[in-house]
């Protein structure tokens, strides 16, 4: 592969562009892998890049039913932060804003992210408390955050009205390395680099079974044909259950569609990301000016890529008493995804019943902003069938009542 | 130049001229006109700057679909950016501005861009900006935000008012050309409610601009008696200005009505949501035609055919002088009949067909044009507007065979149905090889509550390109949605309709057939976003195969447009740089809305203090007239404490305290929740629902008790009083009511139906004060009524009676460690009541307390609060309250959670005391800091703070926390985190700080 | 935008109105249950794309809980049954069949 650089591009501007390579190749499946990772989406494919990358486990094929980055990975709102209360969140998710720091350099291949800073408004005392709470366990964690004054939130967000009728702002947790990405351009970056590896990217291929032996996994049937396997990881989001289901175990997972929103593009008016948790509403401005608007999920079970618009009022009318301006733009477009939520709100990186059968889901409405640090874990755990950054993500802990829950503080959505 | 002609003009009144300023320079329309007419009206085609490289943007449809003309609109309160001059009606005093470029529209230097567009292909980005790491948020990143955008932030509040509406309907019809109106006729006739919107502020659709013969009268006349006759329906609801925005499962739709965009500021609300539940949607939504990709397709004065023959035929408005007709099909030539029957030169039609076509082409030919069969253009002359095309054979490669003057070149590639509200749920497409179009797969419609299909499509969005069978097949469709709703059926005769024969059009995807790179990378697919030919070809030869990808790639299509024009073009041209079909590489998804909508218009009224409307107690006036400091609770506000003047908060609450302990504090507690439980098996049900045993509470007795949920996590906990032997009431935590209420519902109703219990919310009929402090007894006693005294009433008892004349319920109960009554009265007697206890209570210290004041009393007794002690991961057993967790029952709600590993665990994080050495306050939220780190480098934690205080009482700050074991480590001295200073050592103690021996509120 | 007929009003509700409960005739373990049915009860969810049968209370309206059996994938709702019942009734299951012959779901066929 070409590296990336602007001299390529300047290079190639000098010849139509036609040096160019793909991206990642189109491989004939073959008839047997090392590893198959299901789920060609951000987590899966960071995951089999680390295997390469840190394991040196090349022989691996990502399966993908419909178009790579195709799910969640490329519907999200691409807020990345990890000023996550309890301690085995906020390691996985600083893991992972870490590693976005520098993807780009390390994929050759720019992710665009922008560490523009996350502010988590607190509207009411219990939210104070929470965020407060939240800041100290962050001080022990490694994770640079602060609670910030309104003053200091009007200044870092002008747009913002502070003194709303109904919830005041009252101040925020600030993580000022939060920020965002362009969600896309990771799932490209990490194919393109498995590729380089020599890992086969099977898109348009649908697992359909999967087969076992002695309770070990060998292998699975797709669209194109069986493929055996030594180890299989499961990264499917909102499908999990139905893959689960086809190597014979259930999980404590709903999906559920969630909805986004984007206005048209204006000129820049907002240079960082803010949550409004009490009002269930999110905003930031992407790079192409749109105000990238997030809200929260169907209370019901589904697999359409949909939502009720019911939620998408609610949350702009929030959005609208927080930030007077909104009200003047337009919705272009809105969309959904099947998130996948846990009993606890907090995702799974696991063995499973199955032997030599890995899952990582769950990660419900915050996945995005975890895919370096998801893969980074996920991959360790299947290489070595351990590892401290998904410790405490196991399936048993639902069985022992030992819950990783993140909404304690003040109801937080991801 | 472009500009108004002297006569005509189908929707405009030339007897109302209208001033209107563009750029600040005044310009003259009419009523009636779009805004873009009226600028072109005043040769003003150059109308904006495209999104990436700036280049030189002019108008190039008449309708929702046009990607150019974006326009900062109005001032202040009612601003807007981004407004398409093709959907905007002129009105006296509009303000419009072009959007996108620095210093001026005539001349940007962000057009730059333009000069290095060789350097920044689809998906430039990705590659470079890499290094250094900083500089893309630093340096790389704002320039690149700065010069995207398109139109300004809002900055002022919104002036405008919007509303929503419901509405409900058998049929609903999306669209009002003379497919829809005869498919609102035809389902009408069966006496089914049917709504009709049209999304302009006109009927009719293309029909009457095309020239169509309807029984036998013009297509125009027809569309008026129709729309009279439809009008006059009492079953028929007909809008217009109100577009079809959204389809949404099990028959929602979304009908967006601009009332008042075009006459701000005269009281009506601006926008409508109509949120309408229907049986059936028909979409006769037309179809939008496609342009052609040729160099230089996207320089001002390049239009599509149809929205040339609208402008001219519409407003009176000569886009240009001479114009250049290029097409693949028989429609753009009545545009060449129009303008010439219009007194404007066309010196050529271009037809890429090397038969050429039909009727429409001889008649051409017969007033004289001059027609090119096979022959398309190479490249458009011309920078900020047309000033020529080059000729060249559409078979070839671009070798240029002519070079012909014009300043209007109005192309036509084909039409393509709209199929965005049928895809809107699911409906499917196929490609219709012989029109070269996706249409709506009938065999896969959206799916309904009942699993058929509950969308149809008539007409020309059917691919239906001619007139008579459009209206044959809208007369079909509005019968057979009409039966599907209801299952009536009443046919009428279908209107006739006759227009000129057509040959078939032949797909031209791009022209000329052989272009070379050079002519690819200047022909235009997405105008706004500026996306090429050659950007589509790049993404495939990187392996962006999929449509999607494609899409992402680069951006063909995701400009504010959502790739009306754009899309099928680049799907043609993708599909042929894969060597695929075009059915096979398939479409990106349609989402909603059809075209942007008002951010507000969701919102509607819920705006300010209609947001979230603000649940009061009856005192709720009073607290607001004595200085009350407001918090949010739940839908509810408290007083977080009373402000007396020149007072901060701070000295407020430690007033309020020591007033409270040493004499006497009212507190509003109408918000704590209140649930009666009755029947014979209530006493059983309780049991279940708390940890206590609740069956044996004596009746006149109050007992504290603890709520889990069935995971084991402690949820609520309150008062219950033993009302008469069938009946229980339940106190919960403000805010909690609805909460519990429900969660007593949903088990009595889905686990244990057979028992005989009648639970009900009695929260908002009662008011509640509790009234503190030592001298809370006498101002009882002074008041009168009921014996309140402490045999009469002891601690832990209620009463009901009268005091000073209202009849209550008494609680002897604390949450403060004083002497304390909670007195509960009818709501309506609420502020009566309040306000004797402050006259009456005058000689003996009364103030009102807030709940900070609350909150410091009950911490100072170690009481626990929801909330604080709880984050839902506590179980009581972790906060010293196994004594309220029953050991006689064999089953409520927790239990069997409680006994899992994790819970029933001695090594659990539990409830303390803690005071700082020093006497400080500890932080909010402070962890104990453990020695040593975890496997992920994080500083080990011991234990955390739930509550922390200044006691006025002590003098000095107090705690309460979660230790690990702390219980067992009484005295022992802890670091605790304090931020941006070193840790605070404190020591472990006893979390009842006040009256340990409990003696005040058995006084 | 779900809409569903509560079988106690009889009224055709909007989503709006209403409450999601989740999934519907999951069998309650209290003490002296195995950990791995508690486990089952509280977190196993068979959360199909497909046929689901789930709990709804008609918050707005009666406040009853009834349940309803719909297609997860497709929206599609088969029918709705009061709450108070171990098993769907016979009807629904015939309108199930009727419309997806060999259906079945944990013990229900």
């Amino acid at each position: 592969m070409k590296r990336n650089s602007v001299f390529a591009v300047a290079r190639e501007a000098m010849r139509q562009h036609s040096g160019w390579r793909r991206t990642w190749a189109n491989p004939e499946p073959k008839k047997s892998y090392d590893v198959i990772i299901i789920g060609a989406g951000g987590h899966g494919l960071a995951t089999a890049y680390y295997l390469g990358k840190n394991f040196g486990i090349t022989n691996v094929a990502v399966i993908e039913k419909g178009w790579l980055g195709g799910g969640n990975t490329g519907r999200n709102t691409t807020i990345i932060r990890s000023n996550y209360l309890q301690d085995p969140s906020a390691a996985i998710y600083e893991k992972a804003r870490s590693l976005y720091e520098t993807l780009s350099q390390d994929l050759n291949y720019n992710v665009m992210f922008s560490p523009r800073g996350v502010m988590m408004l607190a509207q009411t005392q219990h939210e104070i408390r929470g965020y407060q709470r939240t800041s100290h366990a962050n001080s022990l964690q490694g994770v640079k955050t602060e609670f910030i004054s309104p003053a200091r939130v009007k200044e870092l967000c002008p747009i913002m009205n502070i003194d709303g009728p109904r919830y005041p702002v009252l101040g925020a947790h600030w993580q000022p390395r939060g920020g965002s990405a362009r969600h896309d351009a990771v799932a490209w970056g990490y194919a393109r680099a498995c590729s380089d590896m020599g890992m086969h990217i099977l898109q348009k291929t649908e697992v359909t079974g999967i087969n076992q032996q002695g309770g070990n996994v060998t292998g699975v049937d797709t669209s194109r044909g069986h493929i055996s396997c030594k180890k299989l990881g499961m990264v499917v989001a909102g499908h999990a259950s139905v893959v689960a289901d086809m190597a014979g175990f259930q999980l404590p997972i709903e999906s559920v569609p969630l909805q986004a929103l984007v206005s048209e593009p204006i000129k820049p008016c907002m240079d960082v990301v803010v949550m409004a948790n009490t009002v269930h509403g999110y905003m930031s401005q992407s790079d192409k000016g749109e105000m990238v608007i997030g809200g929260g999920t169907d209370a019901y079970n589904a697999y359409t890529q949909r939502g009720s618009f019911h939620h998408l009022e609610e949350t702009v009318r929030a959005l609208i008493e927080t930030f007077p301006m909104v009200s003047r733009l337009k919705m272009l477009r809105h969309w959904g995804g099947i998130v996948d939520v846990t009993g606890d709100r907090s995702p799974i990186l696991s063995k499973t019943p199955l032997g030599n059968t890995f899952i990582n889901c769950g990660w419900g409405t915050g996945g995005f902003k975890a895919i370096p640090g998801s893969g980074w874990g996920f991959a360790e755990l299947m290489a070595k069938g351990e590892s401290p950054l998904t410790a405490d993500f196991g399936l048993d802990r639902f069985r022992a009542g030992r819950f990783i829950d993140e909404s304690v503080a003040a109801g937080v959505a991801h | 130049m472009s500009t108004r002609l002297a006569n005509h003009g189908r929707l405009i009144n030339r007897s109302k001229a209208i001033k209107f300023t563009f750029n600040g320079k005044v310009m003259t329309g009419f009523e009636g006109d779009s805004l873009a007419a009226s600028l072109l009206a005043n040769d003003q085609m150059l109308m904006g700057r495209s999104f990436k490289y700036h280049r030189p943007r002019g108008v190039v449809a008449s309708g929702g679909e046009e990607p150019n003309a974006l326009m900062n609109l109005g001032a202040e309160g009612h601003f807007e950016p981004n407004a398409r001059a093709t959907t905007t009606e002129t009105f006296g005093g509009l303000t419009a501005t072009s959007q996108n470029h620095f210093p001026s529209l005539e001349f940007d230097v962000g057009a730059i861009n333009s000069k290095l567009a060789r350097f920044l292909p689809a998906g430039f980005y990705y590659k470079m900006f890499i290094h250094p790491r900083s500089f893309w948020k630093h340096v790389y990143e704002p320039i690149i935000r700065k010069s995207a955008g398109l139109g300004k932030a809002p900055k002022a509040r919104d002036s405008d008012k919007y509303e929503h509406y419901y509405h409900f309907c058998e049929v609903m019809i999306v669209g009002g050309g003379i497919a829809g109106l005869q498919a609102a006729k035809s389902a009408a006739a069966t006496g089914v409610r049917v709504l009709l919107v049209e999304q302009t502020a006109h009927w009719g659709g293309r029909a009457p601009v095309d020239g169509a013969t309807i029984d036998g009268i013009s297509a125009e006349d027809w569309v008026h008696e129709t729309v009279v006759a439809l009008s006059a329906c009492e079953n028929v609801v007909i809008r217009h200005r109100t577009q079809g925005a959204g389809v949404y499962d099990h028959g929602y739709a979304l009908a967006y009505e601009r009332i008042a965009d075009h006459t701000p500021g005269d009281g009506r609300p601006r926008h409508r949501l109509w949120r309408v539940r229907c049986k059936q949607i028909i979409t006769a939504t037309g179809a939008i035609e496609r342009p052609l990709s040729f160099a230089g397709n996207d320089i001002p004065g390049v239009m599509l055919a149809s929205a040339v023959r609208d402008y001219v035929v519409n407003y009176a408005v000569s886009p240009g002088d001479r114009t250049v007709v290029v097409t693949n099909n028989d429609d753009a030539y009545r545009t060449a009949l129009r303008l010439k029957k219009a007194g404007l030169d066309v010196p050529v039609i271009l037809d890429a067909r090397a038969e050429g076509g039909g009727v429409l082409m001889a008649e051409a030919i017969a007033v004289g044009i001059r027609v090119e069969l096979g022959r398309g253009i190479a490249k458009v002359i011309g920078s900020k507007r047309v000033t020529g095309v080059q000729i060249c054979a559409q078979a070839g490669e671009g070798a240029v065979l002519e070079e012909i003057g014009c300043d209007v070149v109005a192309m036509s590639g084909g039409w393509s149905p709209v199929v965005h509200l049928w895809s809107h749920c699911g409906g499917k497409l196929f490609w219709d090889v012989d029109q070269a179009m996706f249409r709506p797969d009938p065999d896969k419609p959206p799916l309904g509550i009942d699993g058929a299909g509950f969308v149809r499509v008539a007409g020309l969005a059917n691919g239906h390109l001619r007139s008579a069978s459009c209206m044959v097949d809208a007369a079909i469709q509005g019968t057979a949605a009409a039966y599907n709703a209801t299952g009536k059926v009443k046919k009428i005769k279908t209107a006739e309709a006759e227009d000129a024969e057509e040959v078939p059009l032949s797909p031209v995807w791009l022209m000329p057939q052989g272009a070379s790179y050079k002519l690819r990378s200047k022909a235009w697919l997405d105008f706004q976003n500026d996306v090429k030919v050659s950007d589509v070809q790049l993404a495939a030869q990187e392996g962006f195969e999929s449509v999607e990808h494609a899409k992402r790639y680069t951006t063909l299509g995701m400009a504010t447009d959502q790739g009306k024009l754009s899309n099928i073009n680049g799907l043609a041209v993708l599909s042929k740089a894969l060597n695929a079909d075009i059915p096979d590489v398939g479409t990106t998804t349609f989402r909603p809305p059809y075209t942007p909508i008002s951010m507000a218009s969701l919102a509607g009224e819920a705006r300010g203090e209609l947001f979230q409307p603000i649940r009061k107690t009856a005192m709720h006036e009073w607290h607001d007239d004595h200085g009350a400091d407001w918090e949010p609770v739940g839908g509810w506000r408290r007083p977080y404490a009373y402000l007396q003047s020149g007072e901060t908060t701070d000295q407020a609450v430690w007033r309020e305290v020591i007033n409270t302990r040493e004499k006497l504090g009212l507190l509003d507690a109408s918000t704590l929740g209140k649930i009666v439980v009755k029947g014979p098996d209530a006493g059983k049900f309780l049991d279940m629902m708390y940890t206590n045993m609740m069956s044996n509470l004596k009746l006149g007795r109050c007992r504290y008790g603890l709520m889990c949920s069935e995971n084991g996590f402690l949820s609520d906990d309150g008062v219950v009083a033993r009302i008469d032997d069938q009946t229980w009431l339940c106190h919960t935590t403000s805010g909690g009511a609805d909460r519990i209420h429900a969660h007593m519902e949903e088990w009595l109703q889905t686990e244990w139906w057979d028992w005989q219990v009648w639970v009900v919310n009695i929260t908002e009929e009662l008011a509640q004060v509790a009234v503190v402090g030592p001298n809370s007894r006498k101002v009882l006693e002074k008041l009168g009524g009921m014996q309140v005294s402490a045999d009469a009433l002891p601690f832990m008892a209620w009463a009901d009676g009268e005091i000073g004349g209202i009849t209550c319920r008494a609680y002897r109960i604390s949450f403060s460690g004083e002497l304390s009554y909670e007195i509960a009265v009818p709501a309506s007697r609420g502020l009566e009541f309040w306000e004797m206890l402050v006259e009456a209570g005058a000689e003996f210290g009364v103030m009102p307390y807030g709940t900070e004041c609350l909150h410091i009393m009950r911490a100072e007794k170690g009481f626990i609060m929801i909330g604080d002690e709880t984050d839902g991961t506590v179980i009581p057993q972790d906060l010293g309250l196994g004594w309220a967790i029953s050991k006689k029952k064999e089953d409520f709600l927790g239990k069997r959670a409680q006994q899992r590993p994790f819970m029933d665990n001695p090594n659990r994080w539990q409830l303390v005391g803690l005071e700082t050495l020093d006497g400080s306050v500890l932080e909010d939220g402070s962890y104990a800091i453990a020695k040593g780190q975890n496997a992920n480098g994080q500083t080990n934690t011991e234990g955390r703070v739930t509550s922390t205080y200044h006691s006025p009482t002590l003098g000095k700050g107090i705690a309460m926390g979660l230790v690990h074991n702390g219980p067992d480590r009484m005295g022992e001295v802890l670091s605790f985190t304090k931020i941006g200073a070193p840790p605070v050592k404190a020591k472990i103690v006893s979390p009842v700080f006040y009256d340990p021996e409990g003696e005040k509120p058995n006084a | 935008m779900l809409i569903l007929n509560c079988p106690y009003c009889g009224r055709d509700k909007d989503e709006t109105e209403l409450a999601a409960g989740g999934e519907a005739h999951l069998t309650r373990f209290g003490p002296g249950s195995s950990d791995q049915d508690f486990e089952g009860y509280l977190f196993g969810r068979a959360n199909p794309k497909g046929l689901h049968f789930e709990r709804w209370r008609c918050a707005a309206g009666c406040g009853k809980w009834f349940h309803a059996a719909r297609c997860t994938a497709t929206l599609e709702v088969f029918g709705t049954y009061k709450a108070q019942t171990l098993e769907p009734p016979r009807v629904i299951k015939d309108a199930i069949t009727a419309k997806r012959p060999g259906w079945s779901w944990r013990n229900f066929s």
